[in-house]
């Protein structure tokens, strides 16, 4: 087992490095032209151009200049030229405002998600299980962001249940922490837990003729415990990687669309700012945020992996 | 039944005999792709949807038509100090605002740049969805920017199949260090987050444009937005496809054909190809759905389609800043983008349960 993580650790650092020449190359050699001239932004002025392909060694092998890059965003060194700010700060500041919107999410995605699943699986073919079906594809099939535009306009600007857009730390108040969040949550949620349930009933319907579920009926157990104990444990592994991987993508800037509508200044609005600006250095810097999340979560859901299921450590 | 009414015993042609007894038929060979159209003929839910969909794209379609011949207006012609005649009363296309003082006296303050909204079929074809604040016609624009959202969606998942099929075929036909170079690829892509990856790639491009290998697009080009999601959901589509030739790599089928001489081109296209397209197929149907929503949230957030071009994001986006005083500038596009994508997924699954390929694609936030 030690050495299985210490394997997949020393692989997620490969990654890791090659993900980082990836942002080098969208950044600096796909578009063509100056770099410095694109990061220096729309004012632009000479001095500013020479300082960046000087700070940059943009005159330099391209490994200098990768090299640069990672060090100027890791020391937070490297700023917007829009505003003077270092980018690494703004996603520092950002994080809470991300992470309590990803975690209320996540908790409502799986909990709705697997009860979705359940549900309808147990009631395959019946009624409930056919309009459980029609609103979880509805709910995959709508844009988060028209979503999330709908349930503010009209549940927090027409009628006040809620309040309209912004973000109350919870340090600050948890109360209004959670009022402020609660739309937020539930439009990141709604395309998860469509997407779960969808998932989670076809692995249910899968797994509910293997034999160890026979076996299960059998020997007499209550069908709650057939259900809880031996069909959803694994029906669940797929969405465990679904799950691993959704949330990482979430907590590393991707719920920039839930961000945006709602006015929560987290890492996803910053990533927004800088888009409407043509601003390069934000988003260099969470696109590289973002993708570091997900390397981490698909290491740590091998690991979770290898830990329940020990033949996976063999392979 | 042991024996047949001839009191035959049953020998390897009773089958057929006994179904050429029952209506004079022998039976019938029905191919793969026959069993499937049966089963997705009865499935009238999934067909009506395809429907659906074939409906809005030719809607699309005939974007110019509409605006020619029922809306009178170019999608970006503005109408701002126009009026429209309403059931025989002058109606103004945005209202000029001012303040009028009423018959009892009283004075009502109008707001001014409100746009009329949906006048359906009231104003003869003109502004059956309503105007936005420059007067423009959205039922026009709607029309004009599915045309290019249901471009950029349909092209992109076209140039995403053509690309995963190949390397999904190299990777699971080679296997070795090709696969391993492969397979590391797709770990890369999908290491990001689709939606940043495409926010990287499309604002990077739109800044001043493509300019290499002879190809010069220039920022506002429909085509960046279109490679940049292909690319994003190539990992998507090539994942499973490359499963599945794996596995088919050591049937026997495989084996006989490259034992009659048949070249790696030969056995990967005409062997490997016919067997997965099914799946090919089913997941084409669900990408399509997700390219056309990832368009719209690139759009939405300025790093897909540019402007002059509309597209079904770029007008939510429009629609959210006047959100207050003309809701249905916003409802009417994501209406239009819900009922695309929701045919899509309806139709593909229908096509999974009738083909029943045991895919699944996972879909981005």
């Amino acid at each position: 087992m030690v050495a299985f993580v210490i394997r997949r650790l020393f692989g997620m650092a490969i990654v890791l490095i090659a993900v980082s020449f990836i942002v080098y190359i969208i950044f600096f050699k796909i578009p063509g032209g100056d770099p410095a001239q694109r990061i220096a932004g729309r004012t632009a002025t000479h001095a500013n151009i020479v300082a960046i392909h000087d700070r940059l060694g943009l005159d330099r092998p391209f490994y200098v200049q990768w090299y640069k890059m990672i060090e100027q965003l890791v020391t937070g060194n490297l700023i917007s030229y829009t505003d003077q700010l270092s980018v690494s700060d703004q996603i520092w500041q950002g994080m809470p405002v991300t992470f309590s919107l990803s975690i209320g999410a996540a908790v409502i995605w799986l909990f709705f998600g697997i009860m979705v699943g359940v549900m309808s699986a147990v009631t395959a073919g019946r009624l409930s299980d056919r309009a459980i079906t029609v609103f979880a594809l509805i709910g995959i099939s709508i844009p988060v962001f028209w979503l999330g535009i709908m349930l503010r306009y009209f549940l927090a600007e027409q009628r006040s249940l809620f309040p309209d857009g912004g973000y109350v730390p919870l340090t600050t108040n948890p109360a209004q922490w959670v009022y402020h969040l609660i739309l937020p949550w539930f439009t990141l949620a709604v395309l998860s837990i469509g997407f779960y349930g969808r998932v989670l009933r076809s692995n249910i319907l899968d797994s509910i003729n293997e034999d160890f579920v026979r076996t299960a009926r059998a020997k007499g157990l209550t069908p709650r415990r057939v259900m809880g104990r031996h069909i959803l444990r694994n029906s669940l592994i797929p969405i465990v990687t679904l799950f691993g991987l959704d949330f990482a993508a979430v907590l590393g800037g991707g719920a920039i669309l839930t961000e945006t509508v709602y006015d929560l200044h987290g890492i996803g609005f910053y990533a927004k700012t800088a888009i409407s600006n043509l601003d390069l250095p934000p988003l260099m810097g969470v696109t590289l945020f973002g993708a570091l999340f997900i390397v981490m979560f698909s290491t740590i859901v091998d690991v979770v992996y290898a830990w329940l299921d020990p033949r996976i450590r063999l392979q | 039944m042991a024996t047949t009414e001839t009191g035959a015993e049953f020998t390897l042609d009773t089958a057929a005999e006994l179904a050429a007894e029952e209506g004079g038929r022998g039976i019938e060979g029905k191919s793969p792709w026959a069993l499937a159209w049966r089963r997705l003929r009865r499935n009238w839910v999934g067909l009506a949807f395809l429907v659906v969909f074939i409906l809005i794209v030719i809607a699309c379609l005939m974007a110019p038509v509409y605006s020619a011949h029922v809306s009178g207006m170019a999608p970006n012609e503005t109408n701002l100090g126009g009026t429209i005649t309403i059931d025989g009363k002058q109606v103004e296309v945005v209202s000029s605002g001012g303040v009028t003082t009423g018959s009892n006296g009283e004075i009502q303050v109008k707001p001014g740049g409100v746009p009329i909204g949906p006048q359906w079929w009231h104003a003869g074809g003109q502004y059956v969805l309503g105007a936005d604040s420059l007067g423009r016609d959205i039922a026009t624009r709607i029309l004009y920017g599915g045309a290019n959202s249901l471009q950029v969606g349909v092209v992109s998942a076209v140039i995403c199949a053509f690309f995963s099929i190949v390397f999904a075929l190299m990777a699971g036909y080679y296997g070795g260090i090709p696969d391993w170079i492969i397979s590391r690829g797709f770990d890369l892509i999908w290491a990001f987050p689709v939606i940043l990856l495409g926010i990287a790639l499309g604002t990077a491009l739109a800044v001043n444009g493509f300019h290499h290998f002879g190809i010069n697009l220039s920022g506002s080009s429909l085509w960046i937005p279109t490679f940049v999601i292909s690319i994003v959901y190539i990992p998507y589509l090539a994942r499973p496809l490359r499963g599945q030739i794996l596995s088919l790599r050591q049937s026997e089928f495989v084996d006989a054909a490259i034992s009659q001489g048949a070249s790696p081109f030969r056995v990967m296209f005409s062997e490997l190809l016919p067997n997965i397209a099914s799946t090919v197929l089913v997941l084409f149907t669900l990408i399509v759905a997700s390219t056309i929503l990832t368009e719209a949230a690139l759009s939405f957030l300025g790093a897909g389609v540019q402007a002059p071009n509309p597209s079904w994001g770029t007008l939510i986006a429009a629609g959210e800043n006047t959100i207050q005083t003309a809701p249905w500038l916003g409802i009417a596009p994501g209406i239009a983008i819900a009922l695309t994508v929701l045919s899509l997924n309806i139709f593909g699954d229908a096509l999974r349960d009738a083909l029943d390929p045991r895919a699944k694609v996972r879909i981005e936030h």
